[in-house]
């Protein structure tokens, strides 16, 4: 990334879509932005995948969509069971919205070690 | 049969198409114009015209007309209101039968709505302020191509707006050094890239050889990127035979999405080429030169919520729809109200925001608004809540003119979207605290610091031409 200069030299990075321009996101954040996603009352889900396979459209479900779980700490928990089974792999946490069959939320919440 | 005898001559058009007691049919195509009479015509006499030249009738009784029915085929006035604040003009709403239209087909529907009855004689200005269409219609026009829920999947863009910005400057690069500013702007965050609405195919830059650039460019940033990009790469051309050679090349080079151009191109181009898209899985992005044309007046012409709701059904993924905050014209509450009919699937009548009827568009995919023309970073919180994720924004000046490039510029534009975002989500009023989230966001980011600083004072304070008639 860039320092102070006038002219910036301007590194191109590898990127995880949303929230990818953003430093790393705090436990704290993480959990507001589960908040946000059950308050909308989209489901939780998560997916894993090696850093490699990250810019294909399927990643590896992690057990099922959570749906009506409206536990923020329970879906954290999952975050990390998944992590933890999976270290190297990226980690990401969805918000399916099943009236306009998309997803209102798909950010990486922990990036694997590849 | 009831048989009747001929009687010619010239009759007032209220007689037959002023007719109050008419319950609209489910089936019927509504219509709501704002009439300016010449003086001296009851009102009554003008919206039976106005029915009476856009369906059937003709200024005299002619023999034939009673070879057929046309208590079945005609247009009816039947309702006038006032309009709020405004003594010399009011509403007449106009019911059609749905068999006065061909299936499918907006060329024809405004051929009839919008054809002689403009130049009308009894009329000082006539304007289109909204149409009904039906779901017996709606269900004959294929729509957009794709729609915001299957580009989203295409394209992996999930709970955000979309960021693109117009290669600058619009006329005069080479295809090699334009492929170099797409280049840039892709690799440093942004989504999309845009052809500006006039390039098509000059000397200076023939169509092919920006394709295969662009082409080049996106394959690269996607690569480096590790994220899906595109190019509207425009097809817009003298003729469809062009611009379907254009498209089938566009494709080929491996972008995802081609743009059209759906005033000057026309409806008819516009139709064939969204079915082509559908056909080939390609994306298609709508631009909108010669619309202020159309609707800025705010007492002729016709409202671009009609021109928009005509883009839905004619097919396009993504239509231009102003900024509310940047250097082009577009009142807040009207904007919102057709940026609705563009995405949902049902819209009720509100006429805060300039809606006259509830319109259920079924099955239809949505189009993503896009909000384009002299917006930069300060804006961006104020344009996610104004727009909602279902957008594209696109900074053209905004990245281009950043001090370090394109590529920071689509850096600081992205860092400043993903903030609005997240703070959005934090539940914090992003519009009022947008210069603490941007400055927040900005100890981060250098690029996006060095955008605020030369940002800072540009504004667009104008009012309004048009704006929504309220009292």
């Amino acid at each position: 990334m860039n320092h102070g200069s006038t002219t910036g030299d301007y590194q191109t990075a590898q990127t995880l879509e949303c929230f990818g321009f953003l430093p790393k996101f705090t436990q704290d954040e993480v959990y507001d932005q589960i908040a946000y996603l059950i308050a909308n009352g989209l489901t939780p889900a998560i997916e894993h995948t090696h850093p490699s396979q990250a810019t294909e459209h399927y990643w590896t479900m992690w057990k099922l969509p959570m749906f009506g779980q409206q536990d923020m700490g329970a879906v954290a928990a999952e975050i990390d069971a998944c992590h933890r089974a999976y270290p190297n792999d990226h980690v990401r946490l969805i918000g399916y919205d099943n009236y306009s069959q998309s997803q209102g939320v798909c950010f990486v919440v922990v990036e694997g070690r590849g | 049969m009831a048989s009747k005898a001929y009687d010619a001559g010239v009759k007032e058009y209220r007689d037959m198409y002023w007719t109050p007691d008419y319950v609209p049919l489910d089936t019927d195509l509504l219509a709501c114009f704002k009439c300016t009479g010449q003086p001296g015509v009851p009102r009554e006499e003008v919206a039976a015209a106005v029915a009476a030249e856009s369906s059937t009738g003709t200024w005299s009784t002619v023999w034939s007309e009673l070879l057929t029915d046309l208590e079945y085929y005609k247009g009816r006035a039947y309702r006038i209101e006032d309009v709020p604040g405004d003594n010399e003009s009011f509403y007449a709403f106009v019911a059609y039968p749905l068999d006065l239209f061909e299936e499918g087909s907006i060329v024809n529907v405004l051929t009839s709505l919008v054809g002689n009855v403009f130049g009308f004689k009894a009329l000082r200005h006539l304007r289109l302020e909204d149409i009904r269409f039906p779901m017996a219609y709606i269900k004959t026009c294929n729509g957009p191509p794709a729609g915001i829920q299957l580009e989203r999947d295409r394209l992996s863009k999930y709970g955000r707006p979309m960021l693109g910005a117009t290669i600058k400057p619009k006329l005069g690069l080479s295809a090699k050094n334009y492929g170099r500013a797409v280049y840039e702007c892709l690799r440093g965050g942004l989504d999309m890239t845009k052809d500006d609405e006039n390039v098509n195919s000059q000397p200076f830059m023939r169509w092919r050889d920006r394709f295969e650039f662009v082409g080049e460019a996106i394959q690269k940033a996607q690569q480096e990127t590790g994220e899906k990009k595109g190019h509207y790469l425009n097809v817009t051309a003298a003729t469809p035979e062009d611009m379907y050679e254009r498209a089938e090349f566009a494709k080929e080079v491996g972008s995802p999405i081609i743009m059209h151009d759906f005033l000057t191109g026309g409806f008819t181009a516009n139709t064939g080429l969204a079915k082509w898209c559908r056909k080939n899985g390609m994306l298609l992005h709508i631009h909108r030169a010669m619309h202020a044309v159309i609707d800025r007046h705010p007492k002729h012409g016709i409202h671009f919520r009609v021109l928009a709701k005509c883009l839905r059904l004619s097919g396009g993924d993504h239509l231009h729809t102003g900024t509310v905050v940047g250097k082009l014209e577009g009142d807040r509450q009207s904007t919102l109200g057709f940026v609705d009919q563009l995405r949902e699937s049902f819209v009720p009548e509100d006429r805060s925001r300039g809606i006259f009827f509830d319109q259920d568009w079924g099955s239809l995919p949505g189009v993503f608004a896009v909000a384009s023309g002299g917006i930069h970073v300060w804006h961006m919180p104020a344009l996610v809540t104004i727009f909602g994720d279902d957008s594209m924004l696109q900074f053209g000046g905004g990245t281009q003119g950043h001090p370090w490039g394109n590529a920071a510029g689509a850096a600081a534009n992205r860092v400043a979207l993903e903030a609005s975002i997240k703070a959005r989500n934090q539940g914090r009023e992003i519009e009022k605290e947008a210069r603490d989230i941007l400055m927040e966001a900005a100890r981060h980011s250098p690029e996006l610091a060095i955008a605020l600083e030369t940002w800072k004072e540009i504004k667009f304070e104008f009012d309004t031409v048009d704006k929504l008639d309220v009292k």
